[in-house]
């Protein structure tokens, strides 16, 4: 019994410290499931809702809270075996030789649950493993070329023989490569950019687009703590889990209209001037991912005007530059509008699509500041959240971009290299509505062509996408997300058959 | 808000202003020769005449700049340092008999024949990374043998280098493990507690370096760990101890083995010099494998920065050693999770590399024999010091030099001294005493030895 009660105190005494429990999962995880319900038959919405109920409960508490009402469900045979064991360790007060094998009679990890699959990668990992010769796969936003094949430039493949066997693979300094963050900088704010004479941005080189997000995240909950981030809805999944895992809170602004497959502009103003002053937020600088719907240039300046009057702070995340319209310029447009008119924004770049890097982990995160000094003191601070988690960043994504951005012949093939991509995939997105209106589909397809970028928000039901994926071997992800990368003059056809069929 | 940040600045200015144009300063050395420094004056200008937002003014105003790490702050001094004779013994990566950095001749190859195959392409590594290099690190650390990996019980994934390695393994263990104390070695990497701290962990301390011996305080690390509560995380260095360079023996690394056993604490390996320190791979992992063939849990980070001298392309990969290949796989989807929200996906390039490598049996040979010629540099660099110690007469015991292992050694010199050798000889050394062997060679070796004879003397 006096066993029992040490280790009793003993889980008492264990840093209670919890973090917050994912409450906004509740509302994501819950929802989808009622409005599929009404398709199934009573005894197998029974279980669904049990287990939804189970799932649920479990959903209120945080992992640590789950973790301990497990353990105090198989409290009886365990606890009482370990307290036997561990009473015999406390008695001794030095270690004794024994024979060593290790006590620990079970895993420290027993308890940990399997980890939902990420729904976007998911989607590849589930193509992948369909042994159809019918299968398309518009799941990942990855550019493919028009044989469905993935690409390497020209001008990075120059980039890579220059680079390879000249250099050495020194640390890089902690706040990266001065010469990529240099030619990002140009890239985002202008090329005579006045702020980047008067060395005003604060900026570090980043594990592409995820790792600037999550770099801003850490340094506002640091230097902020009591800040929120807004997010629009829809976004990247990843958004929620970057903020969260750094212990922002979260709320959300209107963006996308289901009704016009557009921008819910009104909404999204009336959230703007309903969020405090002095509010941060999200917005995607072109190619709204995933629904490719962005605000026209008039828009653009009506927000910037309202966040001037709000004192918002805007951070930009631009993984499309030069993907969307094709031309680097006209994609930072919001940017260049609201540094016009005076922000002070942040910006997280992204190489990874505009210079088909995605593996290599190139991007940028940059704060505007008031001056030198502040940018200075910012830009140090940003390398100290760097420096726990992976100490300097990779070297080689870097040296293709300052290879290619800082060569004035291999940044003019880059800039026609991602103007192709960016044409054949304005290409594909008529061809497909061209299709479905052949094919006398009573619906509006509009939208196929008014959006931008590699994404096309189709308006599909989760339950349509199924059909999809069970009939025709199409693979998206379920909120009808088609990447407009994975569409060729191959699989265009059967893709609007295919689609005009589950929607008619 | 707004006046606040203000009313902030203009009380902190001189401090903070005094500090930052230091920095300004150094930052324009090294950047663009005809950069000038801000005065006084231009900073209150610059205030003044800013654009039109400067009503409201950055809410970031009143961040203030962080100091310079210690460690790359001695290379920045180093750089600054006119005189010919200057030696850098600060940061640890490999020179050569030259003193110039070095890429491993199976390294380019491998580069090499990645660039010229027209069929690879730089798409998105899965979440943890690419496979083949995952397993071949498990290989590598556990042994090809090791009934941990025929078991399927050892979940890997790739991370960036060592660093990555401890943030992803500390994040995991603050989500899903029940004790959040990590107990760490003192003294240890300067980055170790921030690591943990930002994981979510609370670092706490065991003896294990003794002043007085220069050597292992085996009795203090017994005590502190046999006092840590039962279940407490363990951060054990498995080889070449950064900084100190002072090992446990075999017959202690079972002791430690016994305790951390009997207590339930959960060892956490972190492996920077597999086959750096001692020349042979597997008699580095020697500790590791101890653990693991005793069939418990473990969590192991692993570095290639230095071993393959990856440094900059951050190469590294965490494995967790779990009961069951069941718990194994739940706990890879589980890192996963901690993975997508850092980064998502890790860097390619670095792993292509080492996959290459260690897949080919002639790269891998060809590799080992190249390892093996850095640490033996490195033997006779400790060699040669501690002779010339001993013909100079220098007071003192200095065997530590050549029983200590791996890149650095702990001199034992302290502040003053490691001041008069910079003021005098021109050492650029971290001040606790600190020095990278692999700085050294035979013509700036001499050098040392005098200045440390001379610092010891007259201090």
């Amino acid at each position: 019994m006096q066993a029992q009660t040490r280790l009793n105190l003993s889980l008492l005494h264990q840093d209670q410290a919890l973090f917050s429990p994912h409450l906004f999962l509740v509302t994501l995880v819950i929802t989808p499931t009622r409005t599929i319900l009404f398709n199934y038959s009573l005894s197998q919405k029974r279980t669904l809702y049990l287990k939804n109920l189970a799932f649920s409960s479990k959903l209120q508490f945080s992992a640590r809270e789950n973790i301990e009402r497990k353990r105090r469900r198989t409290r009886g045979t365990k606890m009482a075996f370990r307290a036997m064991i561990s009473s015999r360790a406390t008695q001794q007060s030095k270690w004794v030789p024994s024979a060593g094998v290790a006590r620990q009679m079970s895993s420290w990890f027993g308890h940990v649950e399997p980890a939902a699959k990420d729904p976007i990668l998911g989607v590849t990992e589930a193509f992948l493993a369909d042994p159809s010769p019918d299968k398309v796969n518009v799941g990942v936003g990855a550019y493919r070329d028009d044989n469905g094949k993935p690409v390497v430039l020209e001008c990075v493949r120059e980039a890579e023989r220059r680079i390879a066997g000249n250099l050495n693979m020194e640390y890089l300094p902690m706040g990266g490569s001065s010469h990529m963050i240099e030619e990002s900088l140009k890239l985002a704010y202008g090329e005579d950019s006045d702020f980047i004479k008067d060395k005003r941005i604060a900026a570090v080189q980043a594990l592409s687009g995820t790792g600037a997000c999550r770099l801003f995240a850490d340094f506002q909950k640091r230097f902020l703590p009591d800040s929120q981030i807004y997010i629009p809805v829809p976004t990247w999944a990843n958004h929620h889990n970057i903020w969260r895992d750094a212990r922002v809170p979260q709320n959300t602004f209107r963006y996308y209209h289901a009704e016009t497959k557009g921008l819910d502009f009104s909404s999204l103003m009336e959230d703007i001037k309903n969020a405090p002053n002095g509010s941060f937020f999200l917005l995607h600088a072109c190619a709204h991912n995933p629904t490719g719907v962005d605000p026209s240039e008039e828009q653009w300046r009506e927000i910037s005007h309202l966040f001037k009057s709000k004192n918002h702070f805007p951070l930009f995340d631009m993984a499309y530059q030069g993907f969307a319209s094709g031309d680097p310029e006209r994609d930072a447009k919001a940017i260049r509008i609201f540094l016009d008119d005076g922000h002070l924004i942040g910006c997280a770049q992204s190489f990874a699509k505009n210079m088909g890097l995605y593996g290599q982990r190139a991007g940028c995160l940059s704060i505007l500041c008031d001056n030198e000094m502040e940018a200075v003191a910012v830009k140090s601070q940003l390398q100290q959240l760097g420096r726990p988690m992976y100490s300097n960043p990779p070297v080689h994504g870097a040296l293709i971009v300052s290879t290619i951005l800082g060569d004035p012949e291999l940044k003019k093939l880059w800039l026609q290299e991602v103007k192709g991509m960016a044409d054949r995939i304005i290409g594909m997105r008529t061809t497909l509505r061209e299709n479905l209106e052949k094919l006398g589909s009573p619906l509006s397809w509009e939208h196929i062509t008014n959006q931008i970028g590699m994404f096309c928000y189709s308006g599909m039901s989760p339950e349509q996408v199924d059909r999809l994926t069970n009939e025709y071997h199409i693979y998206m992800t379920r909120n009808g997300r088609i990447s407009m990368a994975g569409v060729t003059t191959g699989n265009v056809g059967y893709l609007a058959n295919a689609i005009h069929e589950v929607t008619k | 808000m707004d006046e606040a940040n203000m009313r902030v600045d203009r009380t902190s200015k001189s401090d903070s202003e005094r500090r930052l144009s230091t920095l300004v300063r150094h930052l324009g050395a090294s950047c663009s020769p005809s950069h000038t420094s801000i005065s006084t004056e231009q900073f209150e200008n610059s205030k003044i005449s800013l654009s039109p937002m400067a009503a409201f003014g950055s809410v970031f105003a009143n961040v203030v700049q962080a100091p310079e790490d210690p460690i790359l702050g001695v290379t920045v001094a180093y750089n600054k340092d006119l005189s010919p004779l200057k030696v850098n013994l600060g940061v640890g990566a490999y020179r050569t008999e030259e003193g110039k950095p070095l890429v491993l001749n199976v390294v380019k190859n491998a580069e090499q024949s990645l660039i010229n195959d027209p069929s690879r392409f730089k798409e998105y590594l899965p979440i943890t990374g690419l496979a083949e290099f995952n397993k071949l690190s498990a290989k590598l650390i556990f042994g090809a043998d090791s009934p941990a990996i025929q078991e399927n019980r050892v979940a890997t994934v790739q991370c960036l280098s060592g660093t990555g390695s401890l943030r992803v393994g500390g994040e995991f263990l603050a989500k899903h493990y029940h004790e959040r104390s990590i107990y760490i070695p003192v003294p240890t990497w300067g980055n170790h507690p921030k690591v943990f701290m930002m994981a979510g962990l609370k670092p706490m301390s065991y003896r294990y370096y003794d002043p007085s011996t220069r050597g292992l305080d085996f009795q203090g690390l017994v005590e502190d760990l046999s006092a840590a509560p039962e279940g407490s995380i363990v951060l054990l260095h498995a080889c070449a101890h950064n900084p100190t360079g002072v090992d446990p023996t075999p017959e202690q690394w079972e002791q430690i083995r016994q305790l951390l056993r009997a207590r339930s604490l959960l060892p956490f390996f972190d492996s920077a010099y597999q086959g750096f320190a001692s020349g042979s791979l597997d008699k580095d992992a020697h500790s590791v494998r101890l653990f693991v063939a005793d069939g418990g849990e473990l969590l192991m980070a692993q570095s290639y920065a230095k071993n393959m001298g990856l440094y900059g392309e951050r190469v590294g990969a965490l494995s967790i050693v779990c009961k069951s290949a069941d718990v194994a796989g739940k706990v890879e989807s589980q890192l996963k999770l901690v993975i997508r929200p850092m980064y998502s996906n890790p860097p390619l390039h670095g792993a292509s590399i080492v996959a290459t490598i260690l897949r080919s049996p002639e790269l891998y040979h060809e590799w080992t024999v190249e390892l093996k010629a850095m640490a033996d540099r490195i033997i006779s660099m400790r060699q040669e010091l501690f002779n010339a110690l001993q013909a100079k007469g220098t007071p003192g015991d200095w065997s530590h030099i050549i029983k200590q292992i791996g890149m650095f050694t702990f001199t034992g010199l302290n502040k003053e001294q490691v001041a008069f050798m910079t003021r005098e000889y021109h050492i650029y050394m971290t001040s606790d005493g600190r020095i990278s062997m692999a700085g050294l060679n035979s013509k700036n070796l001499p050098q040392l030895a005098d200045a440390i004879h001379a610092a010891v003397t007259t201090m």
